[in-house]
């Protein structure tokens, strides 16, 4: 596994364009365009303030830098540098802008979600959708680019607009049956369109394309209810995380519950794996690692930590909410499904520190990895069965069903990982720090092209494939 | 006779109809008790008082003949010799006292009889009376019980109706509750109500006054106006254009719908070669089994022709499963559930079979020991009977015994005997403990001569090995008889030797070590001059006397296992330098124990 050196960012604005050839960052109000492969400096833009928003057009031709506070929405084109576009929403201010699928539009939201602006950079043309709802996720884009769903509120009423991208044809509007509709999302192939409700009321709706109701899913009521959603990748399971602790899975034919995945403090299932975070400051055991003294030379103040597998059972620490609160920090709040649908990553806002990845074919627990900090951020990578975490320290973490690794970032200054993005190739990962970004490469095949521009600084020290075997013997002795 | 009639005089209070049949009618009592007195009177008293006087003597004799006739005895008749003489015929009076003193006598045996009895029946009343007592305490107890219970039942159901009156005050405020929830969530909704509309008001006003003000700024400003992703023109809105949209989401929920249902197909149809594969192979596991079970009973003879039925039918859904026909899914299905509960009977059969084997087993088990048993209980209880009676025995002799003689003498000598008993034993363990104490002192004037010839065998020993080496150094040829010497070596060679050492023992280390090896190991420097250096050599260099037998195992395989070990020596410089020590402590320790 190897790092590249550190680069600067703002606002946590660094992104890889969908083709995976360039790496956008925002510092400040320049937006810096680079090669990923060779970390060139390809284009270098300057925008009118600090940027708040940055996205890639779909055809990554195109970078979208929304300063909220401005009201403002710069394009810039990566063919031709010189070319520039201004959009400015003027004083009905801004909260949210976004491209279209088709990268010829721009989505913008007004303060107190007064409208939403659609700009058309094809012929400048501008349209108003009105009364669009202030919610937890309002607009979805179905996959394919071809229809919009957005949320909307009238006369103390929920309802849906589906509209066609291509011309931004409403093809259906229809009233759904929530108090205070909280989020939608389409399904992956776009046929199905999942509603929630808000946590007051546990409630999942499911519409079709063309606005019928399929399904009504609820699974208690009274106590506060669905706090996160997720599609697995072949739509066949929708994952649905709620303030009780709980995952259910609904299934795509009947739209019923398949299982239900709980989150225990103490586990007791003989089928997981437990990887526990151990953390262990250098130089006090220096006898037991010899070899590796050498090379963890710059991280010689940084702890080290490797996971051990527990014995079961094993007590997860809990964090009891305060019940006063709004919002207590109870309940599922992310839901990751991997890219084949195998394994569900689920992480339960009381057990801060605990990670729980689930086998969907054998439809239990398959690991928890426990940290020593609360995980701030978790991916899965995009083509394999690899989830990549993070907890707000020096470390990067991975697990993989071989098993569990845990990388020390070896930069200087203290490079904290807030945050990550995997490549979409899934060889590389980006590592967002506070103002820092770092990239680190995955072990692969074509590791020997690359060796003249990245700087080799970390033989990590336990593979993916012999740790578990090793850990295992260790506990036998 | 006083003290028996006032004993009875109390117990007339207890039991007056027991003692009224026992005891004599009064007068009759008092008969007895004149004729008693009577001869006693005769001497000592008055003859005014007396019965008799000369006066009135044929009175007497008539009252005495009457009296007489009385009781019986009118056969002897007293009379007088003549009727106007004092004298008495002899003959009759004798007789006639005779009969009275049988008569005195044997009412004196009854009087004794009813006597014993009578205290007999007072113990038992004495016996029946504590009884009663007990029993009367009992059942006031047992009353007393009732009461307490009575009252911790009270007590019970008083804290249930309190505990109920809880929970129905509970369940009124839970409801009441639900009710200020209800209502609550009434208004708040409303109120959300009445805030929303009045921000959309607010918001309508807004975006109003933005649209009025013509907002100068909001605009667009591009370079120029980029073509469209996918090269094509803007599309006019129409109607035309709107249906086509319509057409698309109904054609794309379509082949979604058939992809679903192609999969669903692909599922159904790999469950039905599952299901089919599953009734082959029911069928073939039956099947099997009915010759076995033919004819056994109607039942099976029934199920056999369902099997025979359900072979033809299912050849007959077989062949039809392609065309999805309703009829032979159904077919199919009926059989695999068919043929499902005959396995399933079966297989419970075959349960209870094996549960019912077992049950016999058990029982063939049991009932052999049984019969043991029971042959041991009577034998045991046979004994426990003969211990009784042998208990018995002893304690009968112990109390006759304490009945007979208890005195202070005997008691001073049954002490004594305990006394010379205890003294006795004493004296016992006394010899003992000396015979110990003997053979401790044989046993360690063993252990010193032992010592000594041990020390003795050492010298003799260690002469022997200085004569041994010396022979060794004149006749040897370096390297020619090595595998011989080591053979030998690993016989009869005693050394000392821990697995570090066995290690360091390489050819390689030794010219550096040799000397801290020998200032420890070995008492004589000069055996270690530098000679033609084997491992063999330079272990037997290192050889002391004292050996203890699992320093002989570790000795029979060292010579394969230096060998091995040489190239580790040579990685572990650490690991040589450490053993060394060890080697040296343990070579110290050794020499503590044997002196």
């Amino acid at each position: 596994m190897n790092f590249s050196e550190v680069f600067k960012q703002t606002n946590q604005l660094c992104k890889v364009s969908p083709d995976g050839k360039y790496l956008a960052t925002c510092v400040q109000y320049r937006l810096v365009v680079r090669d990923v492969s060779t970390l060139q400096i390809l284009q270098l833009y300057t925008c009118l303030d600090q940027v708040s928003h940055m996205e890639w057009s779909s055809d990554s031709l195109f970078i979208l830098c929304a300063m909220y506070n401005r009201g403002l929405v710069q394009v810039w084109s990566l063919e031709q540098p010189d070319w520039h576009c201004k959009i400015d929403e003027g004083s009905i201010g801004l909260v949210s802008s976004r491209w279209s699928p088709d990268g010829r539009h721009i989505l913008n939201t007004t303060e107190f979600h007064l409208r939403v602006t659609v700009w058309s950079l094809c012929t400048k043309a501008v349209s108003y959708i009105k009364y669009p709802k202030a919610c937890q996720k309002g607009i979805d884009f179905s996959r394919d680019g071809r229809y919009m769903a957005l949320a909307e509120r009238r006369d103390c009423k929920d309802y849906v607009c589906v509209f066609v991208c291509d011309d931004w044809h409403l093809l259906r509007h229809f009233e759904t049956e929530t108090q205070d509709l909280a989020g939608l999302e389409w399904s992956p192939n776009g046929c199905v369109l999942a509603v929630w409700d808000s946590c007051l009321e546990y409630k999942v709706l499911l519409y079709s394309l063309d606005g019928r109701l399929l399904s009504t899913y609820s699974a208690y009521e009274w106590s506060l209810g669905v706090k996160s959603v997720s599609w697995s990748p072949s739509s066949q399971f929708l994952a649905i995380g709620s303030y009780d602790e709980k995952v259910r899975i609904l299934n795509h034919i009947t739209w019923k519950k398949i299982t239900q995945f709980e989150h225990p403090a103490i586990i007791d299932n003989t089928k997981a794996t437990v990887y526990k975070e151990a953390e262990k400051r250098p130089g006090v055991g220096s006898d037991e690692m010899p070899l590796h003294n050498i090379t963890m030379g710059a991280t010689l103040f940084n702890t080290q930590s490797k996971y051990e597998i527990c014995p079961l059972p094993v007590q997860i620490p809990v964090v009891k909410p305060d019940p006063d609160r709004a919002s207590p920090k109870i309940g599922i709040s992310v839901l990751a499904f991997s890219s084949d649908s195998r394994y569900l990553a689920t992480k339960n806002d009381n057990m801060a520190t605990a990670v729980w990845v689930w086998d969907m074919q054998k439809m239990s627990l398959e690991a928890v990895l426990e940290q020593t900090s609360a995980v701030r951020c978790f991916q899965w990578d995009p083509l394999r069965p690899r989830l990549a975490l993070c907890a707000g320290n020096t470390k990067l973490y991975l697990w993989s069903p071989g098993g569990c690794v845990s990388v020390q970032v070896p930069t200087e200054g203290g490079f904290q990982v807030q945050s990550l993005n995997w490549h979409c190739s899934g060889d590389s990962l980006i590592l967002l720090g506070k103002e820092q970004l770092c990239l680190c490469y995955m072990d692969t095949d074509q590791e020997d092209k690359f060796k003249g521009t990245r700087c080799r600084l970390l033989e990590c020290s336990f593979f993916l494939s012999g740790l578990k075997h090793s850990q295992q013997t260790q506990h036998s002795s | 006779m006083g003290e028996w009639w006032t004993t009875e005089t109390s117990m007339e209070n207890y039991e007056i109809s027991s003692i009224s049949h026992v005891t004599m009618s009064p007068s009759r009592r008092n008969n007895l008790v004149s004729m008693y007195s009577f001869p006693l009177s005769k001497s000592s008293y008055s003859v005014i008082s007396a019965f008799c006087t000369e006066d009135n003597i044929p009175q007497c004799i008539s009252y005495i003949n009457q009296e007489l006739a009385s009781l019986g005895l009118s056969s002897t008749c007293i009379e007088a010799i003549s009727p106007g003489d004092t004298g008495l015929s002899t003959v009759p009076a004798l007789n006639a006292m005779y009969e009275l003193l049988q008569i005195h006598r044997r009412s004196m045996c009854n009087l004794e009889e009813l006597e014993r009895e009578q205290l007999r029946k007072s113990s038992t009343l004495e016996h029946i009376q504590m009884s009663n007592t007990r029993l009367k305490d009992q059942l006031e107890l047992s009353i007393r019980e009732k009461s307490g219970l009575h009252e911790t039942e009270r007590q019970l159901q008083l804290k249930i109706k309190t505990l109920q009156s809880c929970l129905k005050t509970e369940k009124d405020e839970v409801q009441k509750l639900q009710s200020v929830i209800a209502s609550r969530a009434s208004q708040y909704s409303h109120d959300a109500k009445r805030k929303e509309r009045e921000a959309v008001k607010l918001k309508e006003r807004l975006s109003q006054l933005l649209i009025d003000r013509k907002d100068k700024k909001l605009a667009i400003d591009v370079l120029n106006c980029l073509g469209r992703a996918d090269g094509k023109r803007r599309h006019w809105k129409t109607t035309k254009a709107t249906s086509s949209h319509e057409d698309e989401m109904y054609k794309s929920l379509l082949s979604d719908y058939e992809a679903s249902q192609r999969s669903l197909m692909l599922e159904n149809a790999e469950l039905k070669k599952v299901l089919q594969q599953m009734k082959k192979e029911m069928m073939h596991i039956l099947s099997p089994r009915q010759p076995s079970t033919r004819g056994a009973t109607a039942d099976d003879s029934q199920e056999q022709a369902d099997l025979d039925g359900e072979a033809k039918g299912g050849d007959a859904s077989r062949e039809s499963l392609d065309q999805y026909c309703e009829h032979a899914r159904e077919q199919l299905t009926n059989s695999i559930r068919q043929q499902w509960r005959k396995l399933r009977n079966h297989v419970e059969r075959l349960d209870s079979q094996a549960s019912q084997a077992q049950n016999q087993l058990e029982s063939n088990k049991e009932v052999i020991p049984r019969e043991t048993h029971e042959d041991e209980m009577e034998r045991m209880r046979c004994e426990v009977q003969q211990c009784r009676e042998f208990i018995h025995a002893q304690q009968q002799l112990l109390q006759q015994q304490l009945n007979t003689s208890f005195d202070d003498e005997t008691a001073a000598l049954l002490n004594d005997c305990y006394t010379l008993e205890e003294k006795e034993r004493l004296k016992e363990e006394w010899r003992l403990f000396e015979e110990q104490k003997r053979n401790f002192e044989r046993e360690r004037k063993n252990f010193t001569e032992a010592a000594i010839r041990l020390g003795r065998e050492k010298k003799a020993f260690e002469e022997d090995r200085a004569s041994w080496l010396k022979n060794q150094f004149l006749n040897m040829t370096p390297f020619t008889h090595r595998r011989r010497y080591s053979s030998s070596d690993g016989q009869s060679a005693l050394s000392i030797r821990s697995e570090p050492e066995i290690r360091m023992s390489s050819v390689k280390s030794q010219l550096a070590k040799s000397s801290t090896y020998t200032t420890f190991s070995t008492p004589r420097p000069s055996q270690s001059a530098p000679v033609p250096s084997t491992t063999e050599l330079y272990r037997t260099l290192r050889l002391i006397p004292d050996s203890s037998s699992s320093r002989h195992s570790n000795r029979g395989r060292w010579p394969e296992c230096s060998n091995i070990e040489d190239g580790e020596t040579l990685v572990r410089p650490k690991n040589r330098l450490r053993s060394g020590g060890m080697s040296i402590f343990s070579l110290g320790e050794d020499e503590n124990s044997f002196t």
